[in-house]
């Protein structure tokens, strides 16, 4: 047997090499980077909220490290807590409404009538996404307000005489303006789910004589629920945490909104555990709400992986597209 | 009526409500475009277009030209932070398994989930808890604290953006490349980067727009130094003049420029392939 030996181990392999070799080293090498940043920026920011809550301010104002459920004490007894709680939701599941309403018919439009361009308009309804929020927000206090475009023309119709000033800095306006923002946002998932419906889908359902409402209602619908959970969650969550709209446009009604209330605890008002407190009960709302809706969707989503891998890329499409 | 009829009538009423859908998104915009060229420094109605003097304005505001300043390093710096994160990152969630897996993903997507200003008051709280001064660093940068607050948020964007780009990766190449005896690095540097170079260019363009508009967490966090949508939002509260619109229609110029771009580099069949 004249086989050639194998090489002996390389001399100038350094010790990264030698630990690359092993791999669950490997795995600890590949993992520390993105592991420890999360868990350093992330995970324990998240927490020190949470441990917050149950610290409490003593008499000079400053935070004492002193565990105790003083803040959820008061959030729960004290009415303007729970109250605006609420307020927000009802806000929040206005402007969910509003916006499911306005998305699901131009989805629709843009998934199965429009046949030239079709990309090019969806981008179109994308791209307002992108655009400055604030800008987005500030447009409609020139629409809505005193003297802005929207009384202006009423009185040259002559349909007013007086300038109307509920429109601007009222609940009214709040809703309208977190409706515009967040309805590009929601019509993101509904799209993608319409669009995911094979044609022959469709066509089996009319060769089986259904009608087009029947087709809709029985094919159509139950298919885009998904997209529509999805969608409905994230402008719900976000329309629910916003604090510039509603201090740019609500008025008086500003202040009952949750966000605004944290703004204020954690800026003028400073009171840190407290602001803590509602921040963790506004969590726990939200994380309770998204896992009601995966859950939802896995259970709508009738296709197994595949159908489950369209959804994960709608959201992270609508996830990154988002932010604002 | 027939069956075509009916079928005509539904088709015109779902169109109907498309456009006026669209109309609902784009008019605001148009609004605010069209009142920074308004002659009047009251905005009202009606519009007298005609001026550009507004913009002048813009030009010799100090205080918003810094805050542009301040607003694209911070940008600039975030896009280096979610891609040093979010790259390695996005490789561990494609490649390698772990105990916490599920618990890392979940947690690296949380900042795009949850409203911003819950992010924005826990980073406050960590900050101040640790002693950084929210105006640390300054003037190089706008502070340290915003800088890693919005570069730790955005890694998310990227996480998701390179992880879709690699679960469509063709691994066989890699092998092929191993093979022929590329050790590590050098199979990563011309094989794999190239393939996911559109996805990283791409990321970058989304968390450097992002960045720029960015307010939740930029709120809590901002030291001394005002970012561009901070300072437009001092002066919308100190009453509104068209200046405001002159900024914001540049704003949106640029944005629309900016994806239009970025949409390009994602339909690229070129940087997807090659």
């Amino acid at each position: 047997m004249t086989a050639r030996p194998l090489p002996a181990p390389d001399a100038r392999l350094t010790w990264l090499d030698r630990l690359r070799a092993r791999p669950r080293a490997r795995t600890a090498l590949a993992a520390a980077l993105p592991v420890g940043w999360v868990t350093l920026f992330l995970f324990l920011p998240y927490l020190l909220l949470l441990i917050h809550s149950f610290w409490r301010l003593d008499e000079h104002q400053t935070i004492v490290h002193q565990w105790t459920l003083a803040s959820y004490r008061r959030l729960f007894t004290t009415d303007v807590y729970p109250a605006t709680i609420l307020f927000s939701a009802r806000i929040a599941l206005s402007v969910t409404l509003l916006s499911l309403v306005l998305a699901f018919p131009l989805a629709y439009l843009l998934a199965f009538k429009v046949r030239r361009y079709k990309n090019l308009m969806y981008m179109a309804v994308i791209i307002p996404l992108w655009v400055s929020y604030l800008v987005r927000a500030y447009a409609w206090k020139i629409i809505l307000g005193q003297e802005g475009i929207l009384n202006g023309l009423l009185a040259q119709l002559g349909l007013i005489h007086e300038p109307l000033e509920f429109l601007l800095y009222s609940k009214w306006a709040v809703i309208i303006a977190l409706t515009h923002i967040y309805t590009p946002f929601t019509l993101m998932p509904i799209y993608a789910v319409l669009e995911a419906i094979p044609p022959s889908l469709k066509e089996a359902s009319q060769d089986l004589y259904a009608g087009r409402f029947q087709t809709f209602l029985h094919v159509i619908l139950p298919l885009s629920l998904p997209g529509v959970l999805a969608g409905s969650t994230f402008a719900f969550v976000l329309s629910m945490g916003d604090f510039i709209a509603p201090q740019l446009l609500g008025g008086n009604d500003s202040g009952l909104m949750v966000s605004n209330l944290v703004v204020s605890l954690f800026g003028v008002a400073y009171n840190w555990p407290l602001g803590a407190a509602v921040s963790v009960v506004m969590l726990a709302l939200v994380v309770t709400l998204l896992t009601v809706a995966n859950r939802l969707e896995e259970r709508f989503n009738y296709r197994g992986k595949r159908g489950r891998a369209a959804k994960t890329d709608a959201l992270a499409a609508v996830v990154t597209e988002s932010r604002a | 009526m027939t069956p075509s009829g009916r079928r005509d009538w539904l088709s015109r009423g779902l169109w109907l409500v498309g456009i006026a859908v669209f109309v609902f998104i784009y008019a605001p915009l148009l609004v605010v475009v069209l009142y920074s060229f308004h002659k009047s420094r009251i905005i009202a109605w009606p519009l007298q277009l005609g001026t550009l003097s507004w913009y002048g304005v813009l030009w010799h505001d100090r205080g918003m030209v810094a805050a542009v300043v301040a607003s694209l390093k911070l940008a600039l710096l975030a896009v280096v932070i979610a891609l040093g994160v979010g790259v390695p990152g996005a490789f561990l969630l494609d490649r390698y398994d772990f105990p916490g897996k599920a618990l890392f993903q979940r947690l690296v997507l949380l900042p795009l989930i949850l409203p911003g200003i819950i992010t924005g008051v826990s980073l406050l709280t960590f900050f101040t808890f640790i002693g950084l001064p929210l105006s640390a660093g300054f003037p190089l940068v706008p502070g340290w604290p915003v800088v890693l607050g919005h570069g730790t948020a955005l890694v998310s964007v990227v996480v998701t953006q390179v992880f879709a780009r690699l679960q469509r990766l063709d691994r066989y190449q890699e092998e092929a490349s191993m093979d022929l005896y590329a050790d590590a690095w050098r199979t990563f540097w011309h094989v794999t980067l190239p393939n996911i170079r559109t996805a990283l260019l791409g990321a970058a363009l989304l968390v450097f727009t992002l960045s720029l508009d960015e307010i939740a967490v930029t709120f809590f966090l901002i030291g001394r130094q005002n970012t561009l949508p901070l300072q437009i939002w001092g002066l919308l509260r100190r009453g509104i003049t068209p200046e405001v619109n002159a900024i914001s229609t540049i704003i949106f110029v640029v944005s629309v420029g900016v994806i239009v771009v970025w949409a390009r580099l994602m339909h690229d069949p070129q940087g997807a392939k090659a």
